[in-house]
């Protein structure tokens, strides 16, 4: 569905079409509230254009409902790729009639004593509230010192990468080991390449344990639904890099062990340039105790769960994570005259230049309380730990779009009563299933 | 790991509540965060040295210590000095394992932890061909350090101190300097 011509005026302007703005939009309709969705590509631009050709979920498909579309697909447990994620986005926008305006890049909103004015390359709107829900990934976070790089090596952002082949041949130097980097890693070195891999503060958890996915245990024991403001350090929650992870079909483990026995070699953090010597941290045998710990930890409250609720006879019995396998001493220097590329795979940031600069803090990040900004009529939605932990899954927008809306509604209070407009067209969405090859 | 038996104010002798304090107030006025650390260093004779350290800033402000301290250093009668005091590698040792011990009490602190006694033993190996120029491609410092800590607690199991010390080591500022790169500018006034 293309809408044209909507420039002007509306309650609510929400900007992005991915599952945030999409889930927003259906919330903003229920509620009869009159609103435009802006988007600079098409629906689920990121899902279909800035990830790699091999890139699942790494949470089930039960766990991408949006509202009003349960999954319903044939494997509740299949990890949907990239693409089919962008398929279901898709059809969910046309199911729900969202308003989307497609090929959209706003390049300025601004708060001004009446409302909201929101420039795109093209047209002028203006609203009453304004939705950010462009994401928590526009940007890769690249260190300072990548500028410093010798000549000659080819570097990749995790959003550029696509697959082996389109990286020239040689060694490869992937940078940071969350979900992104370690997928890249393995599968760079299924492909025979040579890999270095630098590894900081990261998350281990293993796929499946006791024969129950992690994300199923996390549900059942209540950790998605944790809330913002009742968790002990929000700030240091939001920032938690994402878990090492892959959503395979045959659902298996990756974690520095798995990589290690590819023949990856693991390097701790990488801290500074040297000429082409790579200085990375002595302290990587700290993040990998830390991350065994941690993922122990985890279990143990499982398994305390289980025996609660009843579950452990059930279940196949408790096991200990194999401490991950250290060389003695890590390796600190890096000679980067081996690599034919790099690619930096140190984590995302959200991009909000084009936003009045009165709603961000000192560091430039979009300041709020559990999605509701600091200026009158700001909403940002999609961000990692927004109001709950499951956030940035795709089925936490939902929850989070409700709570929003909510707010909103009786923020604008009667100015939306007279605009009211439109209807939910399909609430039960015939959900599009999981499109082939997806598990 | 409740303790509402044992606890006290200051567990581990550590004012949680203070440091607490501190942290919101240090986030709320990041440029108090702003610190100086100083040490000045007299050359007594041969390779003995003595390092006082009186006066840093932060906060805001210029502060003292209660009292200026000193510390020695000297090389071991093995290479013909007289060992007034600890080799520089071995202070080196001395303040990895102080920031470390300081993370961990309050670390411990800050969980609830009670600990009757902790120890680390440090060991650092290098190879004096780095120093005395022998092998151009041996490095000067330590070729690596290694840290045991044996730690008693009343209420902690060993999975819950193995975390204390894994945090300690993450909030450390000696551990960060000596596994991290950090630019040192050497000048001659």
């Amino acid at each position: 569905m293309q809408h044209t011509g909507r420039a002007g005026h509306h309650t609510v302007v929400v900007v992005g079409a991915g599952q945030a703005g999409l889930a927003m939009s259906w919330h903003l309709t229920a509620r009869g509230i009159d609103h435009v969705v802006l988007d600079r590509g098409e629906v689920a631009q990121a899902w279909r254009r800035e990830r790699w050709d091999s890139l699942r979920l790494l949470t089930p498909a039960w766990l991408c409902e949006l509202p009003g579309a349960p999954y319903d697909g044939d494997d509740p447990e299949a990890f949907l790729t990239a693409a089919a994620t962008g398929d279901l986005l898709a059809a969910y926008a046309e199911a729900i009639g969202a308003p989307v305006l497609t090929g959209q890049t706003v390049v300025e909103a601004r708060r001004t004593a009446a409302g909201w004015e929101v420039a795109t390359a093209t047209d002028r709107f203006t609203s009453d509230a304004l939705v950010v829900a462009t994401g928590a990934a526009s940007d890769t976070a690249v260190p300072a010192w990548a500028a410093a790089l010798p000549p000659g090596i080819e570097t990749v952002s995790a959003l550029e990468y696509r697959n082996p082949s389109g990286l020239p041949e040689g060694e490869v130097l992937v940078v940071g080991a969350s979900a992104s980097g370690a997928q890249i890693a393995d599968e760079l070195a299924r492909a025979g390449r040579p890999v270095t891999l630098a590894v900081g503060e990261h998350v281990r958890v293993p796929r499946t344990y006791r024969g129950i996915d992690i994300h199923r245990w996390l549900h059942t024991v209540g950790h998605l639904e944790e809330r913002w403001d009742e968790v002990d350090d929000i700030v240091r929650a939001r920032r938690l890099p994402s878990f090492q992870l892959i959503g395979t079909p045959e659902r298996r483990d990756l974690d520095l062990t798995t990589l290690a026995g590819l023949g990856v070699q693991l390097v701790g953090r990488a801290m500074a340039l040297d000429g082409h010597r790579l200085l990375c941290s002595g302290g990587l045998a700290r993040e990998v105790a830390a991350a065994d710990l941690k993922a122990g930890r985890l279990l143990r409250r499982f398994d305390e769960h289980a025996i609660a609720a009843g579950l452990d006879v059930e279940l196949p019995p408790p096991t200990e994570l194999e401490p991950t396998p250290m060389p003695a001493h890590a390796v600190t220097e890096v000679d980067l005259r081996r690599f034919s590329a790099v690619v930096w795979a140190t984590g995302y940031r959200p991009r909000f230049a084009w936003l009045d600069p009165a709603a961000l803090d000192r560091k430039g990040r979009l300041a709020h309380d559990g999605g509701v900004g600091a200026l009158d009529g700001l909403y940002v939605l999609g961000l990692p730990f927004l109001r709950r932990r499951r956030s940035s899954f795709i089925s936490g927008v939902g929850p989070d779009a409700a709570d929003l809306a909510a707010h909103l509604h009786t923020r604008l209070g009667n100015r939306v009563g007279d605009r009211r407009r439109g209807r939910v067209r399909d609430r039960r969405l015939v959900g599009p299933g999981a499109p082939g090859g997806c598990g | 790991m409740s303790n509402t038996d044992t606890e006290t104010p200051t567990p581990n002798g550590v004012n949680v509540a203070a440091l607490l304090g501190a942290r919101q107030a240090l986030t709320d006025a990041p440029e108090a965060a702003m610190f100086t650390w100083r040490a000045s260093c007299e050359w007594v004779n041969g390779t003995h040295s003595r390092t006082t350290i009186d006066t840093f800033a932060g906060l805001g402000d210029e502060h003292r210590h209660r009292q200026p301290m000193t510390v020695d250093g000297d090389h071991p009668e093995l290479f013909a000095s007289e060992d007034n005091g600890p080799t520089p590698p071995e202070l080196a040792l001395a303040s990895l394992a102080a920031c470390l011990m300081a993370g961990v009490a309050t670390v411990a602190a800050n969980r609830g932890v009670i600990l009757r006694s902790v120890r680390a033993d440090l060991e650092g190996g290098a190879d004096l061909q780095g120093v005395l120029g022998i092998d151009p491609d041996v490095r000067n410092g330590f070729e690596a350090i290694t840290v045991t800590f044996t730690l008693d607690a009343e209420n902690a199991s060993k999975a819950d101190l193995e975390a204390i010390v894994a945090q300690s080591q993450k909030r450390s500022a000696v551990f960060d300097m000596l596994t991290n790169p950090t630019p040192v500018t050497v000048r001659v006034a």
